[in-house]
């Protein structure tokens, strides 16, 4: 008897998310991300499965929202509808460092444009839900973008299938090597 | 005979000279005899003049003349009447003609015109026309602003005159030219239309004058009061009557005279009447609604001006309403909501409609039935059950249970790991749980982040297969269903993945009750049962 089951239906992400991807974020092969797109243009960022901390293996240390001396992603506060005092981040903002056991430092990025609602502060307490649920409960950080730039935000994103065919490449590569 | 008296005799000349009409006369002299106001003008002018020309016993001659001057002198007075003649008798010189053709400097013409048979008869057919049933109206009259400047301007005059006898007479004890008004234009409309015109009754009738040739007399006030005047988004013209009054309260009688003509000028045209206009207060129906339907939204849902899923639950309940109560607009509201995608069972939710300006609204309760019988008819997608007419009070029932009561759901769980049926037998003990809701993803656009407590009160379990179970809960008001399943990326705590140690996701949902009991059932007195309603399909089935 099969202990899981292979789903028939379409999960909570599926009836409701687009997956969007970054790779090589700041050039460093292989840091993927994986922005999870909800029809109502909220943005969830996570850890693509392809990232090196997601790999056999990996342990991580140490989790920090501490971006530089004078900003800390946990000070994001929120209030109201409009969600006013929330950070407006750029692609390019980091969200959080992470230290994996074996010594290396990983920089996670926001991605998209958009004002930071929340940052995953479980994963603070427990840095494995990162590791084992990378999709749901180890989501790193929400972000709202702005509504006029919530179509226009993919185009620097890829597609699942543009993202499937770079994975191909890299192995790919792998082989030749 | 008009109750006047001898201290109203230059307040009377005064008016007179300054052009003021016979009606508005009698209010600066605070005669409060409603019947006094109700003769023809004509009958009014006479008795006025018979009593200016009328000598007093111990007076031997009159007092002020149109020039102020403090001697009083006698002189013979040449007073012509509409009719040409000379009045024979002597008293006082007024050089003022009283013509056919003269508008009053004062109303405007309110009082002259519109204050007859004709006009009464011309509001009641606008009225008849809009074929709505009442029995009883109450009338509201809007005058334009500037008639408390040329009251304002001939009370200045004649307070003059006033002390000179050494009387006082306060602005507030003068009659509005909107009493009045309404002192003759109230019992002429109830005589026309056969029902009583009162002081609150659901049918309103509006009859609102202008005056454009006017308008500016108001705007001296601006520079003079500027504190009064404050731009509000909803108001056409930034003198309206409120501004203009306080203006006048607080301007000095020096500043207004320098700007503003004592007595006002005569203006060349009278008011004009805009269009009545009719207003029935709302009639409220509450009921209750089943939603049959997994593909049918709350509230029309268009994106972009394209409409992206057929009808509504509001759209199908109010357009029968609407043609029924004839009405030109609603507001639909109701104890809570569910998704587009979740059905509603059981006794169904309570709704109320406020049906606006409603041409009809006399219904037995077999005509409501009737109503019913036909929402119900016209879509399998929902179902009314109790629609009844109710008053705007009892709508407050129905958004407390919003808040406070407890719902009831039942829910298709699927499971990652396969499951026993004894696996789910804790589920079934567990009373009371406290759970901590993050703001779901799915509403967090448009809602504040926030976290919310909640309280599942008890939950009952059937197993299906290995991998589905059928989940009854019954909830505190406000709690996501659909959260407390799958977690919403673990921002509800616990969920029901985190109690049974394994991913889980809803399938389906449905809401069993809504725990209010309002509004009261409705019986059919025939049966004495309710009424069945159609189509309702069986549990766990999807349509």
């Amino acid at each position: 008897m099969d202990e899981t089951e292979v789903r028939r239906t379409p999960s909570v992400i599926d009836r409701y998310f687009t997956r969007w991807y970054k790779t090589d974020l700041k050039g460093k092969p292989c840091e993927d991300h994986c922005i999870l797109q909800h029809s109502n243009r909220i943005c969830v960022i996570t850890l693509a499965e392809s990232h090196p901390l997601l790999q056999k293996g990996k342990a991580i240390q140490s989790v920090s929202y501490q971006i530089s001396a004078g900003c800390s992603r946990l000070q994001n506060k929120v209030s109201g509808k409009s969600k006013r005092g929330g950070q407006f981040l750029t692609e390019l903002a980091p969200l959080c460092r992470i230290k994996s056991s074996d010594g290396e430092e990983y920089t996670l990025y926001s991605c998209v444009r958009g004002r930071l609602l929340e940052v995953n502060e479980d994963i603070l307490t427990r840095p494995n839900l990162l590791l084992e649920k990378p999709c749901a409960e180890g989501y790193i950080a929400v972000l709202l973008p702005k509504f006029e730039e919530s179509k226009s935000l993919t185009d620097t994103l890829l597609t699942r299938a543009q993202y499937e065919d770079i994975l191909l490449k890299r192995s790919a590569v792998k082989v030749d090597q | 005979m008009l109750p006047l008296k001898d201290k109203d005799r230059p307040i009377a000349v005064a008016l007179l000279g300054a052009g003021c009409c016979p009606r508005c006369i009698l209010r600066f002299c605070c005669v409060s005899l409603q019947s006094a106001y109700r003769q023809p003008h004509e009958d009014i002018l006479l008795e006025l003049q018979r009593f200016i020309h009328a000598k007093v016993a111990d007076e031997s001659c009159g007092t002020a003349e149109e020039i102020p001057t403090d001697s009083p002198p006698c002189k013979k007075v040449r007073v012509e009447t509409e009719q040409g003649g000379e009045l024979p008798e002597g008293g006082e010189e007024i050089s003022v003609v009283e013509g056919k053709s003269k508008i009053c400097v004062v109303c405007l013409g309110v009082l002259q015109d519109f204050c007859n048979k004709d006009f009464a008869k011309k509001v009641a057919e606008t009225v008849t026309s809009e074929k709505y049933e009442f029995d009883s109206l109450v009338l509201s009259v809007s005058l334009p602003a500037q008639l408390s400047v040329r009251e304002h301007s001939a009370w200045l005059l004649i307070k003059t005159k006033v002390r000179e006898k050494g009387l006082c007479l306060g602005k507030d004890d003068i009659i509005q030219v909107k009493e009045a008004f309404k002192w003759i234009l109230q019992s002429l409309l109830s005589q026309q239309l056969g029902v009583p015109v009162v002081s609150k009754s659901p049918l309103e009738v509006s009859v609102g004058f202008t005056h454009p040739e006017t308008d500016g007399d108001c705007h001296f006030l601006a520079a003079a009061c500027s504190g009064c005047f404050k731009p509000a988004k909803n108001k056409l013209s930034l003198f309206t009557r409120m501004a203009v009054a306080k203006a006048l309260e607080r301007i000095s009688e020096e500043s207004f005279r320098r700007k503003f003509p004592c007595p006002p000028c005569p203006p060349a045209t009278k008011c004009t009447v805009q269009e009545v206009q009719c207003l029935h207060a709302p009639v409220f129906v509450a009921g209750r609604y089943n939603k049959f339907s997994r593909t049918l939204p709350q509230t029309p849902w268009v994106i972009d001006g394209e409409r992206r899923m057929e009808s509504s639950v509001e759209e199908l309940i109010t357009t029968p309403l609407l043609a029924s109560f004839q009405a030109e607009g609603f507001n639909f509201s109701s104890s809570g909501r569910e998704d587009v995608d979740v059905r509603t069972l059981g006794n169904g939710r309570p709704f109320a409609v406020e049906l606006l300006n409603p041409h009809r609204t006399r219904f037995s309760p077999a005509e409501v039935r009737k109503i019913q019988e036909a929402i119900n008819k016209s879509s399998d997608k929902i179902g009314v059950r109790d629609l009844q007419i109710v008053t705007r009070d009892a709508v407050g029932h129905m958004k407390e249970g919003e808040e406070e009561k407890t719902k009831s759901y039942s829910a298709l769980i699927w499971t990652h790991k396969a499951i026993e049926e004894q696996d789910l037998e804790f589920i079934n003990d567990i009373k009371d749980l406290s759970i901590a809701q993050k703001t779901p993803l799915r509403v967090l656009h448009r809602r504040p982040l926030a976290v919310r407590q909640r309280v599942i009160h008890t939950m009952a379990t059937r197993f299906r297969d290995n991998h589905h179970f059928y989940l009854q809960l019954r909830t505190q008001a406000g709690t996501y269903i659909k959260e407390f399943v799958h977690g919403d990326f673990g921002r509800t705590k616990p969920s029901l993945g985190d109690l049974m140690k394994m991913e889980t996701d809803i399938l389906e949902l449905d809401v069993e009750s809504v725990d209010v009991d309002w509004p009261p059932v409705v019986t059919d007195p025939g049966s004495g049962e309710n009424p069945d309603l159609p189509g309702s399909p069986q549990h766990g089935g999807t349509p």
